[in-house]
Formats: C-alpha cells, sequence, structure tokens
C-alpha cells in the first residue's frame, strides 16, 4: 500500500473514532445527562462572578461589562473547542503510565490522530453548548460596530486560539514521556489561562502583558485582536496579530516527537 | 473511637507520601494565587471607594485560600469510596464491627489534613515575603489566630459533612458523576470560592450568610485578617457549630436507611 493510501480518509477514521464513544456514552444515558448539566454550571460560575464583580465596579481599567463579557465568551469559546477535541491529550499521562501507548505505536496510523480519537469528550457538551451561548448572547449584545475586517479578527481569534491551547494540551502530554505523571502546573498554561483570560489581558499590568505577548503568547488571540473588535486600536494589523499564536504548533508538534523518540514502554 | 483514630492516621501517612505531587501542585496554586490578587488589584484601581475589604485582607484571603486549598476544595473526593459503592466491595466495609459513615468521615479528614499539612507551609512562607500589596501580613492579633486555627477546623468538618452527604447519596443513585459537578459548581458559588461573599449585594450576601456553604472557607479566611470581628463572628461561629450538627445527623440517617435497603452490586 503507498503512502498517499494510507493518508486518505484520516478525517474519516477520527470521525468513526467519535462515533464509537458517543456510542458508548449513550449506554449510560441519564448519567450523561446529569454530568452535561453538571458541566454547564462549572464554567457558569466563572460568568456570574464577572457579573457579580460589575455590579460592585462598572468598569475595570477602562472595560466595560458587555467588553468583558465578550473578551470573556472569546476565550471560553476558544478553549472549549480545543478541549472537545484534543481531551486526548490531557488523559495521556495515563495511557503512558499504563503502555497503552505501545498499542498505538504498532498501528499503521498517525500517532497524534490516534489519541486525538481516543477521547473526545463529550462529557464537555455541557461546557460547549454554554460557551456558544455565552458567545452568541456577548456578541448580540456587545455592542461591537461589526465590519468584515472584524468577522475575520474574530473568526481567526477562535481559530488561532483553539489551536494555541491545543499545542499547550500537547505540550503537557509530551512532557508525560519523560515524567510518566501528568503535570500539574501545565493547568498553569490551559486552565489558568482560560480562568484569568476571561479580563482582558491588559488589566494584569505590564509584566504579564508582555509574558502573554511573546512567551506564551495568549494575548495575541485576546487582548490584542479584542482592541480592534472594541475600536481601541483601528490598525489593520491587530486582525491578523492571531496568526503568529497558531504557530505555536510547531514547537509543541516537534516536542511531542522528541517525546515519541525518547518513549521507553513502562511496560505494564 | 480508637479505631477511626486509625482510620484517620493511616490516611494522614498514606497522604504524606505524595510529596512530588505537593511540590508541582504548589506551584500552580502559587500562580492562581498571585493572578487572583492582580485581578482583584486592577477592580481595586477602578474604584477603591467600592471595595468592600482591605488590601492587605483580601491578600491574606487568597493566599490563605490556596496554602487551604486541600481543606475546602470540592471536587476531590475519595474515589475508593465510590468505587467501593459501585464494585460491591462495600459489602466487607458492612461486615466489619464499625459504623461505615464514621470511617469514612475519619478517613476523609485525615486526607484533606494531609494533603493542606504538606502544601500549606511552603506556600504560607513564600506569601509572607511578598512585598506590599501582594503578600500575606501577620494576623491582625494573637486571639485572632487561635479563632483562624478554630474556625479552619470547625470549616473541615463542615466540608467533610457536606460531602459525606453526596457519597451517601450515591448510594442511591449510583451514577454520581453528574451529581458531584453539580455539588461542587453550587458549593464553591456559596461558600466564597468564586469570589469572597463580601463582594457581593447587600441583600444577597444576608442570605448566603446563612446558609451551610458560608460556614466553610469563609469564615476562617476572613477571620485571620480581622474582616469578620464582633456579633457578626460569634454568630458565624454559631453557624459552624450548627451545620456540622445538622449536616452529621442528615449523613448518618440517610447512611442507616441506605445500609438497610442495601442491595449490592455484584461481583
Amino acid at each position: 500500500m503507498n503512502q498517499k493510501v494510507f493518508h486518505t480518509g484520516a478525517l474519516k477514521l477520527y470521525g468513526k473514532y467519535v462515533s464509537i464513544i458517543v456510542k458508548s456514552a449513550m449506554q449510560y444515558r441519564a448519567s450523561f445527562i446529569m454530568f452535561v448539566f453538571g458541566r454547564f454550571f462549572v464554567s457558569f460560575n466563572v460568568f456570574l462572578g464577572i457579573f457579580f464583580m460589575f455590579q460592585r465596579f462598572h468598569s475595570v481599567k477602562g472595560f466595560s461589562y458587555r467588553e468583558v463579557l465578550l473578551c470573556f465568551s472569546i476565550v471560553l469559546l476558544e478553549f472549549s473547542l480545543a478541549e472537545m477535541y484534543a481531551r486526548g491529550f490531557d488523559v495521556f499521562p495515563s495511557m503512558v503510565r499504563q503502555g497503552d501507548f505501545d498499542r498505538i505505536l504498532l498501528r499503521p496510523r498517525s500517532a497524534v490522530l490516534q489519541v486525538l480519537g481516543s477521547r473526545f469528550e463529550l462529557t464537555r457538551l455541557g461546557a460547549f453548548v454554554q460557551s456558544i451561548v455565552m458567545f452568541v448572547y456577548a456578541v448580540w449584545t456587545g455592542g461591537v460596530r461589526w465590519t468584515f475586517s472584524k468577522i475575520a479578527a474574530l473568526s481567526l481569534m477562535l481559530i488561532c486560539g483553539s489551536a494555541l491551547f491545543t499545542s499547550m494540551f500537547m505540550i503537557g502530554a509530551a512532557f508525560s514521556f519523560f515524567t510518566l505523571e501528568r503535570l500539574e502546573f501545565m493547568n498553569v498554561f490551559t486552565d489558568a489561562a482560560r480562568e484569568y483570560g476571561k479580563y482582558p489581558l491588559g488589566i494584569y499590568g505590564k509584566k504579564l502583558l508582555w509574558i502573554t505577548t511573546f512567551l506564551l503568547p495568549y494575548a495575541l488571540v485576546q487582548y490584542y485582536p479584542l482592541l480592534y473588535l472594541l475600536d481601541r486600536r483601528d490598525s489593520i494589523l491587530y486582525v491578523f496579530l492571531p496568526l503568529p499564536a497558531a504557530l505555536f504548533l510547531i514547537p509543541a508538534y516537534l516536542f511531542w516527537r522528541v517525546g515519541v523518540r525518547h518513549y521507553k514502554s513502562t511496560g505494564s | 473511637m480508637k479505631k477511626y483514630i486509625s482510620f484517620f492516621r493511616l490516611r494522614l501517612v498514606m497522604g504524606l507520601q505524595y510529596r512530588s505531587a505537593a511540590v508541582a501542585g504548589m506551584v500552580t496554586q502559587f500562580f492562581w494565587g498571585f493572578m487572583e490578587i492582580m485581578m482583584f488589584q486592577a477592580f481595586y484601581e477602578a474604584d477603591p471607594a467600592a471595595f468592600p475589604m482591605t488590601g492587605r485582607g483580601l491578600a491574606a484571603y487568597i493566599w490563605l485560600q490556596q496554602a487551604f486549598l486541600a481543606f475546602f476544595e470540592t471536587w476531590s473526593i475519595d474515589w475508593e469510596i465510590f468505587s467501593d459503592i459501585l464494585s460491591g466491595n462495600i459489602a466487607y466495609e458492612l461486615c466489619r464491627p464499625i459504623h461505615i459513615y464514621d470511617m469514612w468521615f475519619s478517613r476523609n479528614v485525615g486526607n484533606r489534613l494531609a494533603r493542606g499539612a504538606l502544601r500549606c507551609l511552603p506556600i504560607l512562607l513564600v506569601a509572607v515575603l511578598l512585598p506590599e500589596p501582594y503578600g500575606l501580613r501577620a494576623p491582625a492579633s494573637i486571639p485572632n489566630l487561635f479563632l483562624f486555627i478554630m474556625t479552619l477546623i470547625l470549616g473541615l468538618l463542615v466540608l467533610v459533612a457536606l460531602i459525606m452527604v453526596l457519597y451517601v447519596m450515591t448510594c442511591y443513585t449510583l451514577s454520581s458523576d453528574g451529581l458531584r459537578a453539580l455539588f461542587s459548581s453550587v458549593v464553591d458559588f456559596f461558600a466564597g470560592a468564586v469570589i469572597p461573599l463580601p463582594f457581593f449585594p447587600a441583600g444577597m450576601r444576608r442570605i448566603m450568610e446563612v446558609l451551610p456553604f458560608a460556614a466553610l472557607q469563609n469564615v476562617p479566611l476572613r477571620v485571620y485578617s480581622g474582616d469578620l470581628t464582633g456579633p457578626e463572628l460569634l454568630r458565624a461561629i454559631a453557624l459552624q457549630f450548627f451545620w456540622l450538627v445538622v449536616l452529621i445527623g442528615i449523613g448518618k440517617f440517610l447512611c442507616l436507611k441506605a445500609e438497610r435497603r442495601a442491595v449490592i452490586q455484584g461481583g
């Protein structure tokens, strides 16, 4: 079989993985519905936190409630998109520890694809639905005068933002080739970015903005294009700032490759 | 009583083994604490007059919250209890000459105490060294320190009593995922884990303060800096005792009923 035949249908294979996971989740329907419902409330708490803070303070560093809400909903959607399809990386450490990764390496398909397909977080559907609702609401009430370039900026934020979160999941997974354990501090790069990305990153001061611009480029998919959406900046450059953030996938993938090469089975 | 103390000790010793996980956890918690303070700082600058706590009071609240996270986190639970219920191993536990409620209770307190003890000191130490307005300062007075320790332990006991109700309910529902997610988000919100209770509007706050959830972290974290004083403090401590008794009562009652109708999942 030649290489080309091998690679056609990667998407189809992924679809197959997803459909199997959906079927197995549906065997426990009541539990599934409860969990989706529960997850809905988890991210709803963050919204309530913002809501009640703005009951007391009417703006933060020049951002109003609805502007912050727009920011929060964009980051939340970026994260939940990434979480839906890349969650496999998050549970990957247990795969390494239990030796399941051996099986993946034996199969004639890309390891990344198989890891992605190992988990499709249906249970995160609650968080996902909530982020969609939040997003539609925030865009609706955000008071942004939408133009073509602003829609382009928003789309790039979502695509590149979820790519950035995916790279972080991937880096976390690659670390486990060396440590065999899930590293809790990786949460700083994913969960904390979602949690504190609810406010425009500029409010946390210059140092943090610098770090999130040049080291962990979250500001590129959040703060700068947001300024463009809110008419604080009008250079067209701001529309395309999310693009370099997506390039983070390259070092993440390379690191993953180094990890795979370094992989020694735990043998269990 | 002796046997429950040994369950408690067993868990304490076990929990103290996980030192590397504790280090990784501390780094994360430290970062979260820092971000949290910077966030509140931004709001403080937006409108200092509307800020309901002192800067020091808030910094103390956040650092103590991070240091003693293991005491109050709602999403970490004793997996063994769930798997015992689901796998049917609970049958063995029921055969033993012990009360299952008391055993679970002491195991849980031991677990949380061990995790908290491992993590709190380094976090507190670093937090003390941070400059104003980020750092943790000395408690308002010596009595405040003692009151802090007392209400901290009471809060831990109330939380375990609350979680016990959840465990026992699993005996009825078997599937716990949904219930747990719901439980954890409701408790976190009303306990002041999302934002401290003083930040809520007055009317809402009055209701929240009498709920059992306000008897958890809300009391110790605010006593330390003197944010909670006088009659308000006395009432909060009284409520802690009240909810502890009520929740243990509910838990024990449900547990007794569950034991009577226990259907063991075979296998």
